[in-house]
């Protein structure tokens, strides 16, 4: 050990190194803004994350300046001017322009986003439809009692996993935020805690927790249907254990713990909104939470996937008044999940145009839908090549948010967090790109709208820098 | 049998060093598999499997897990493009297709 | 960047400069507004209208996380209340908690240029300046929730009085606010810590060590915020909101700012009398003798208005106690070490004995009102109505005719318990011009704000004159935003996007020294990453302290 840290050490003195302070990660919606960033700035790479994760020291070594083309059309090199004027041209001549993405990108390259779709009166989804929407419909239909990441470190004594996998996903949240970290009323850290893992399968979060439900797959609904009958006191048959595979005295047991507890917390993940109830899972999971609040403090958290997602919602939900799933054809916002959605835009084959920021659907999406975006002409901002970029019609390759530019994030809690970048890119960043695609879309827009004459060019001319 | 596409921890750092890298294609490509069902169908560590269902196939290569970790009948694997090819585009009015417990079949691949 | 402009042959009120309906010129030059212009200024014609200056919400709940939670919450609310896109200005959605496009361009319309955002957590600080951004044409700012904050509590428990100051200018200064909040003052312990229970008298130990008071941390702020010198005082939501006999927690409350300047808000909510757990009676009399009688008082009424509310509050037990009557969706967000909030969809219903109370009591406020600069308009927007009702209500209080006729339709058992039927006062245009502009600028120091006078900033609103004052509020026929036509004969003409108004106080760095222990030990985020820089104000004005 000491050898190594040695040559780690000659290995730094060598070299021109920068230290960034209390830098955010933005690889998963834990959103760590304790890292040391060490940065090699001749060789433009971070050679250190300390404070990082497995998935935090690989986002920040890997995302390096590649030698490739800032811009694309149709896999041709351009300058970013003539990607920028073909990126509006498409999306102005669309009838049913989709933005989808927007998880991995900042704040304000988001409110771009959402502008540019306005003009346009197109339809702006972001990765929430396929990720926690879901959880976000049941908010809509039962609200939730939740609280930020801070006060479950000061607080909670009954922390609640369900549906997800924290070690490999959210590698820090039981360090950072839930289990161990020692609080103003949980001096004793894990001591003060009991830790409950409800996974269908045992995964290596259960090193972590104090009890282990393993609910058949599929039955997540049920067994949080029973939780909440036996909160109200509503007597259950011990035949839940058939339907479900959780034996009643697991499900008795861990109701009088949930009313006993002094401030109890339940995180929740794509195990609940990806499977057979999607919005019902999680509606079932909040309301038990709620009916929680008649015998003790209790909290609900969805466990956000990505750096930004959260502000994704944060960011469509302010400007149009709905968090995802919105269209703008008729000149004003509407809220359909299942038709403004992208899965279902790309899968109905009603969009014939897309712009991609920050995501990967061609990677991710059901199949029918990845054929359909292979037969419109798409505009993608992103960091990496993927498969998403391989198939655009335009492709900008930007530079990558906390690492190269700055801005603004939200952790999964709802909690903005500021940006410290390591080190410069030359390849512009989203917020910029889209602010010249919005610009000139914009222009367009009037240009179309008013066929000329004085008094249309001085309308033109009136519109202020549009917001 | 029923497949459950999730995060781990080698998904989530080869997908940092790039998404049409050999080691993100090598990760999602690597399905979990009870180890008494692998008995059962007759296979080992590393030969490769045909999912299908009526969405489409893959082929990917399989790991076995202990029935204390992972259910008979269950399978996992790491998302991706190969589990992207059986996901259906229904979302029955969610924006969310179903992307976990999708019922696949089974076929050892015969080298 | 703005024009030149006379307007001429309006009816003018201007209270500050005492105009009561005048037919006088106004000139703007510059943004300003200034003596006198060149021949060659652009006339606008205000030949039977009525101009006053640009109206001032003094308590709004319009940006930030709370208020987007409420609208995530509620589509429903705002499916059939669209709000298209025009060439120059932003599509939205609207209900009782519009999105942000939609909130500046719907004040413009009623001829509103500044809006303050009542509660914030400083948490959610940043937050709200992005929305901010969002916000177009009103000048705005906010105040920060800092009654519940453990820290600050702390001190008060210690008596670390001169650490307290420092700390509180500290925390004004990292969130770029406006004012110090308090709202349910040491209730929020209560709430996260003992089980959902709560605070219900100003003398109760409270507080994470069980030993502070609520009137302790009222006082202590009081204290603070007079001797640093703010343009506008602690804003003050009392313990014990809607339950009945709350006057005397408010009267108490009022009596522990002595002479020194305090603003209560939304004080119909805390003006009830009668027995807890049974129906209120009005209680409206005694407080507005109360304010009348102390000049260092300000308050907002908060008004409630029948039909559609959205509650969304930092009394977070108030909200669940609510939810227990609805029923229905309830959001609770608790924040750590400071403060939290609960949301839920509300209906205030007129055959309902307690909501026509509370209806009435607000009336009874303002009609009892003998200093209209300091009892000002609100609906505490969105939880006892929306802004978009503000019409309505000056139509309430200018036409006693029409009160008679609402009062009809009200549930007549309450009507008996308030005073609110012997009460035929009507309001002026220059009263209104007070209690929407005049008042709200005076009582948060905003100088260049509420008047006409030269000097002032060119928010100038343009009303044609009518004899339905609901109508004739409800959409302005010119709105000059900082001397710039922003609404036109009704039409918006360009978009914009107002300043951030906000203040630093002076303190000593030193204070971080025991912040930052705090901070590492109990928040979440790092101290570094927590006050807002400033770049997040985009367009802002300092307002000068002490």
């Amino acid at each position: 050990m000491p050898e190594e840290a040695n040559s780690r050490k000659t290995e730094e003195q060598n070299k021109n190194i920068k230290i960034v302070e209390d830098a955010t990660c933005t690889f998963c919606g834990c959103v760590c803004d304790d890292m040391e960033l060490h940065v090699d700035v001749d060789e433009k790479r971070i050679i250190k994350a300390k404070n990082a994760c497995v998935l935090g020291r690989a986002w920040f070594a890997e995302h390096t300046i590649e030698d490739a083309p800032a811009a694309l059309i149709d896999g041709k090199e351009v300058s970013v001017e003539e990607a920028v004027e073909e990126a509006a041209q498409t999306l102005v001549k669309a009838k049913f322009p989709i933005t989808y993405g927007l998880s991995d990108t900042t704040s304000e390259a988001q409110k771009q986003a959402v502008a540019i779709t306005d003009y346009i009166k197109g339809n702006i989804d972001t990765t929430t439809s396929v990720c926690h929407g879901p959880s976000g419909l049941a908010f809509q239909g039962v609200g939730e009692s939740t609280s930020t990441l801070g006060e479950v470190k000061n607080r909670a004594d009954l922390v609640i996993y369900w549906g997800g996998n924290p070690a490999e996903s959210h590698p820090r949240h039981f360090g950072r935020y839930a289990v161990t970290p020692k609080g103003m009323f949980t001096p004793n850290g894990k001591k003060d805690r009991t830790v409950v893992l409800v996974d269908v399968r045992k995964t290596k979060s259960a090193g972590v927790a104090d009890i282990l439900i393993r609910p058949k797959p599929g039955k997540d609904f049920e067994v949080l249907w029973a939780l909440r009958a036996l909160v109200k006191g509503v007597s259950i048959s011990t035949d839940i254990e058939k339907e479900t595979g959780v034996p009643l005295e697991v499900l008795t047991d861990l109701v009088e713990r949930m009313k006993n507890c002094r401030f109890g917390v339940l995180f929740f993940g794509m195990g609940l909104t990806m499977t057979r109830g999607r919005h019902f899972n999680s509606g079932a999971l909040l309301a038990l939470a709620t009916d929680l609040n008649e015998y003790t403090h209790f909290v609900a958290k969805p466990v956000r996937g990505h750096g930004n997602v959260t502000g994704a919602d944060n960011v469509v939900s302010w400007q149009t008044g709905y968090p995802f799933g919105v269209n703008f054809s008729r000149g004003y916002p509407r809220f359909n999940p299942g038709e403004f959605t992208t899965v279902d835009t790309l899968s109905n084959g009603d969009a014939d145009a897309a712009m991609i920021i920050a995501s990967d659907p061609g990677s991710n999406f059901p199949k029918k839908a990845i054929e359909h975006l292979k037969n419109i002409p798409v505009v993608v901002l992103d960091t990496k090549s993927t498969d998403t970029t391989k198939l655009a019609h335009v492709a900008f390759k930007t530079a990558t948010y906390g690492i190269n530019t700055g801005g603004t994030v939200y952790r999964m809690d709802d909690v903005s967090i500021p940006l410290r970048p390591a080190f410069e890119s030359p390849f512009p960043d989203d917020e910029s790109i889209l602010k010249a695609i919005k610009k000139r879309v914009h222009e367009l827009i009037l240009k179309n709208n008013h066929s000329g004459g004085a008094s249309g060019e001085a309308k033109v001319a009136a519109a202020v820098n549009p917001l | 049998m029923m497949l459950i596409p999730g995060r781990s921890s080698k998904q989530g750092t080869s997908l940092n060093k790039g998404k049409l890298k050999e080691e993100y294609l090598e990760v999602t490509s690597t399905l979990e598999m009870n180890k008494d069902d692998m008995e059962k169908i007759g296979l080992v560590d590393g030969d490769k499997v045909r999912l299908s269902n009526e969405i489409g196939e893959t082929i990917v290569s399989c790991i076995g897990k202990k029935p204390e970790d992972l259910s008979e009948g269950v399978l996992f694997i790491p998302y991706g493009p190969p589990s992207s090819q059986l996901m259906a585009s229904d979302t029955a009015g969610s924006g969310m297709p179903l992307s976990k417990h999708m019922m696949v079949d089974v076929e050892k691949i015969k080298n | 960047m703005s024009a030149t402009m006379r307007i001429v042959n309006g009816q003018v009120y201007d209270p500050k400069n005492n105009i009561n309906g005048e037919i006088k010129e106004i000139c703007i030059q510059d943004g300003k507004i200034v003596d006198a212009v060149d021949d060659d200024a652009t006339i606008i014609d205000a030949k039977g209208m009525v101009i006053m200056p640009g109206g001032v919400d003094i308590h709004c709940h319009i940006a930030g996380p709370k208020v987007n939670l409420a609208r995530k919450l509620t589509p429903e609310a705002r499916r059939h209340d669209v709000h298209p896109s025009t060439p120059f200005t932003r599509s939205g959605s609207g209900g009782t908690t519009p999105s942000t496009f939609a909130a500046g361009y719907r004040y413009a319309t009623l001829g509103y240029t500044t809006a303050m955002e009542a509660a914030v957590s400083p948490i959610g600080a940043r937050h709200v300046l992005e929305e901010f951004e969002d916000t177009p044409i009103i000048d705005k700012g906010f105040y920060v929730l800092l009654g519940n904050n453990i820290f600050l509590h702390n001190l008060i428990r210690e008596k670390r009085f001169e650490e307290f100051e420092q700390a509180v200018a500290w925390w004004v200064n990292a969130t770029k606010a406006y004012t110090v909040k308090l709202v349910n003052p040491g209730g929020d312990e209560a709430w996260k810590g003992k089980k959902n229970s709560n605070v219900t008298d100003i003398d109760e130990k409270t507080g994470p060590s069980g030993d502070i008071t609520p009137r302790q941390i009222i006082e202590a702020f009081v204290k603070t915020v007079n001797k640093q010198g703010y343009p506008h005082p602690p804003h003050i939501h009392c313990n014990n909101l809607g339950h009945s006999g709350n006057y005397i927690t408010t009267l108490e409350t009022m009596k522990t700012a002595g002479d020194l300047r305090a603003h209560i808000a939304h004080i119909q909510f805390h003006s009830y009398g009668g027995e807890v757990g049974k129906n209120p009676i009005s209680k409206a009399a005694e407080i507005a003798d109360y304010v009348n009688n102390h000049p260092n008082i300000t308050c907002d009424v908060g008004q409630v208005m029948f039909g559609e509310s959205t509650i969304m509050t930092a009394d977070a037990p108030l909200a669940y106690v609510l939810k227990g009557h609805t029923k229905g969706k309830w959001v609770n967000a608790d924040t750590e070490c400071e403060s939290g909030c609960g949301i839920l969809p509300f209906t205030y219903q007129e055959h309902l004995y307690m909501h026509t109370l509370q209806w009435a009591i607000g009336l009874e406020l303002f009609l009892l009102s003998e200093d209209p600069w300091r009892i000002i308009l609100s609906t505490d927007h969105p939880n006892g109505g929306s802004f978009m009702a503000y019409p309505k209500l000056i139509k309430l209080l200018m036409d006693e005719k029409f009160r008679h006729e609402e009062m009809k339709r009200v549930n007549q058992k309450a009507l008996k318990k308030c005073s609110l039927p012997e009460l035929k006062r009507e309001y002026t245009l220059y009263e209104i011009a007070i209690i929407t502009r005049a008042g709200p600028a005076k009582a948060l120091g905003l100088e260049t704000k509420g008047h006409l006078g030269v000097g002032a900033d060119a928010d100038i609103t343009i009303y044609d004159s009518m004899d339905d004052k609901e109508m004739m509020f409800s959409t302005a026929r010119y709105v000059f935003k900082s001397g710039e036509p922003m609404i036109a004969n009704h039409e918006f003409k360009t978009d914009s996007q107002g300043t951030v108004y906000h203040i630093e106080p002076t303190y000593d760095n030193k204070i971080e020294e025991v912040l930052k222990p705090f901070f590492e030990d109990f928040y979440s985020i790092e101290f570094s990453n927590y006050p807002v820089d400033d770049h997040y104000l985009h367009q802002h004005e300092i307002i000068k302290t002490g």
